[in-house]
């Protein structure tokens, strides 16, 4: 198993003349195979990317394999805007990916990342967005092993669409998955809910409003790793995106056979996303989120849990929100502030088209 | 957040709760219609029935724009936004709403219409200025809250001499299909009888409280127009309650925050000045009611959809067992419809009143569910 890769220390470019990354757009020719689209990759994805595996120039990356069980995840990322307070598509890309393999309790190792270009996207903006993806996955430490780019006619894309496949490995003793929440466990949310959706809904053309907030994407697995260490034994881990936390709860409580009780409460949320969100007439319940998690832990482990959570920069306005509860209906049911109790069900249709 | 979070609070509702657990007579049962959607998803989504004594039942009302507009209208709306050249708008509910053999305006933008939803009537009027190429329509429903705003961007696409852009005007009227409604259950052997209202929120901002007195004064019912947060409709119940123990029968305002009697001037001046009464209206549940609605008035024809384009006469095939109509009237529950989340759920809606976030079936399925399955 221990083969030994022999790599060149730096990519080899393609001679001709530069991008001109700061007039330039993308171009039918960039998709095509030929030298437009080698120049492409050479200047723009491997610059910023750059790392061994990509140095090969091959079709595939190949790395050396630990023992332990694999974790693989793939997600397409097709936001508009492709900028926002707080982030962009790529850092989205990349965070993505890497937060589902740390819900499995897993270490993200290695990334792929799959380009659809849109004919006129201007070459400075896919240049930012690289960047972007190439500093998120540096700070994440995990790579952009392989890729691929494609580019469509102008009017059949939406500037672009990156989609990122990740791979890890689940150190042994650790089971973390979707089926195991008891009856009796807590829920705990790693801090203020909503922000992301709230932020990329202040930019849509036909809501315009000013906020101070921003997109929380951020890479979770340093958090799980920081948790698994202070409790071993979480039973649940999930970050809800799409469809906020109402939405991950319905997914939980269907895979475990169980129902829950929140307490709105003690939801942490921001009276900017609160506000927002009256405004628009929506629930903060089933807005995205890109940097928070849900943990479910037996009683015994929560306050430990908590207590770690909160000792870390993403967790520190972690809350127990609430308690896994028996329901062969597995229904969610909020206790509200006013102290009625209601569902809190599955979104019906959308809030708001597209915003992750 | 400062004026919502104080109307939302537990100490407050445990409070207003006690206080209509005594104010309430054990020997009577209160029956208590909220005439307006708003009010149906508020009682729903905090949870207020489970803080109500079990002798105050709180009965929805048809006030749901979206609920309340017949087949045939959406049918019409479609019919416009299949027509070469179109962009149709309007607002997020009224684009999921089934028409006949279940289509909406949703899935006819999936076969290729330009359908568009905007938040207000201003974004269509925006779409028309930068689509000089195509006629812009805007598919206007409501009662007197969106109305102002309606007689507003007619003026405006008229001082703007927008030639481009024209309103399909479903606009209609609170107080008369209150009348109507009571009117009815005086003839309906086996209608339910109503203790009183809590009337709308939004509405009565516009056309103050004074425009209910008749309508309380003839079928002698207490109305008490109230906020739509979880604290003012407690309020209000209470306030209610305590009319009906006094005999009383009075247009109260909880809403106090917001509404006067006379209502807002410049809105009721722009609705005048732009529109007019139509003779008789097509309401789901209710039937047709005469002068229960607006339309257009001749002097900004050009901006009349129901003038410019010729459209087509539709029936409005509604589905037979859906209970709709009677949930409208208040004489059946969502729980009673036999379609009610088995075949009608929110994803796959067979009648309007589970499509909107106002409707009462759309309420009960999203909120309720957890008590009545239990």
């Amino acid at each position: 198993m221990n083969t030994v890769i022999e790599l060149p220390r730096r990519i080899k470019k393609l001679s001709g003349p530069k991008l001109n990354i700061k007039h330039g757009c993308v171009e039918l020719s960039h998709g095509s195979g030929g030298r437009a689209m080698a120049q492409l990759i050479d200047q723009l994805f491997f610059a910023a990317f750059d790392n061994e595996w990509l140095a090969q120039k091959n079709d595939q990356a190949c790395f050396p394999v630990t023992t332990g069980r694999m974790v693989m995840t793939t997600d397409a990322h097709v936001i508009s805007p492709l900028f926002f307070p707080g982030g962009d598509i790529g850092s989205l890309a990349i965070h993505g990916t890497i937060n589902d393999i740390a819900m499995a309790g897993a270490k993200p190792l290695y990334l792929s990342a799959s380009f659809i270009l849109e004919e006129g996207l201007p070459l400075s903006d896919l240049q930012k967005i690289v960047a972007s993806m190439a500093m998120a996955s540096r700070l994440a430490n995990v790579s952009i092993v392989t890729g691929d780019t494609k580019v469509v006619e102008r009017g059949k894309g939406d500037g672009v669409f990156i989609t990122t496949t990740g791979i890890g490995v689940v150190p042994h003793g650790v089971s973390i998955s979707g089926d195991k929440a008891c009856p009796g466990d807590h829920v705990i949310v790693s801090g203020h809910i909503g922000d992301h959706g709230v932020a990329i809904m202040s930019l849509r053309n036909n809501l315009q409003f000013f906020t101070t907030i921003e997109s929380d994407t951020a890479a979770l697995h340093n958090l799980v790793h920081h948790m698994m260490t202070a409790a071993p034994n979480i039973h649940c881990l999930r970050d809800p995106t799409r469809g906020g936390i109402a939405t991950t709860l319905n997914e939980l409580a269907l895979q475990s056979h169980v129902g829950f009780m929140i307490d709105e409460r003690q939801i942490p949320i921001r009276t900017e996303v609160n506000s927002a969100c009256e405004l628009l007439g929506l629930d903060a319940m089933y807005v995205a989120n890109e940097g928070k998690l849900l943990a479910i832990v037996s009683p015994e482990d929560s306050a430990t849990l908590l207590t770690a959570m909160r000792a870390h920069p993403l967790g520190q306005d972690a809350a127990i929100i609430g308690e896994v509860i028996r329901d062969p209906r597995c229904f969610v049911q909020l206790k509200t502030k006013t102290g009625g109790i209601r569902m809190m069900d599955w979104l019906a249709g959308e809030q708001l088209p597209r915003i992750c | 957040m400062k004026y919502i979070e104080e109307f939302r609070h537990e100490d407050t509702a445990k409070m207003l709760a006690e206080a209509i657990t005594t104010a309430a007579n054990p020997e009577r049962y209160y029956r208590l219609m909220e005439f307006c959607g708003g009010h149906t998803h508020t009682i729903h989504r905090y949870g207020l029935p489970s803080l109500l004594p079990s002798n105050v039942e709180m009965i929805h009302g048809p006030g749901c724009p979206v609920c309340v507009l017949p087949m045939e209208r959406i049918d019409k709306a479609i019919a416009l936004a299949n027509l070469p050249n179109i962009i149709l708008c309007s607002y997020g509910d009224m684009l999921r709403v089934p028409g006949s053999n279940k289509r909406s305006l949703l899935q006819t933008k999936a076969r290729g219409a330009d359908v568009r939803m905007v938040y207000s009537v201003d974004d269509a009027l925006h779409i028309a200025q930068r689509n000089p190429q195509k006629d812009v329509v805007f598919f206007a429903i409501g009662f007197e809250t969106t109305t102002p705003p309606t007689a507003h961007a007619i003026k405006q696409a008229k001082a703007l001499h927008l030639t481009n852009f024209s309103v399909f005007c479903n606009h209609v009227l609170t107080p008369v299909a209150m009348d109507s409604l009571l009117q009815t259950q005086q003839q309906e052997a086996d209608a339910v009888n109503l203790d009183g209202f809590v009337g709308p929120a939004h509405v009565s901002i516009v056309i103050g409280s004074q425009a209910y007195e008749t309508v309380s004064q003839k079928y002698k019912k207490p109305i008490v127009i109230s906020g739509f947060e979880p604290i003012d409709v407690l309020h209000s119940i209470l306030m209610l309650i305590e009319q009906i123990n006094q005999q009383r029968s009075e247009v109260e305002i909880q809403y106090t925050r917001a509404v006067t009697r006379e209502g807002s001037l410049l809105s009721q001046s722009l609705m005048a000045e732009v529109l007019e009464l139509r003779s008789s209206f097509e309401w789901r549940g209710l039937g047709s009611i005469p002068n229960s609605a607006l339309q257009i008035k001749s002097a900004f024809a050009e901006f009349d959809a129901e003038k410019r384009f010729t459209l087509p006469d539709t029936k409005g095939i509604e589905h037979k067992q859906c209970d709709c109509g009677a949930i409208l009237r208040g004489l059946k529950k969502p729980t009673d419809c036999k379609l009610f989340a088995k075949v009608c759920t929110p994803e796959n809606p067979l009648g309007s009143c589970m499509v909107s976030s106002e409707g009462a079936c759309a309420a009960i399925y999203a909120y309720g569910r957890g008590s009545i399955t239990a």
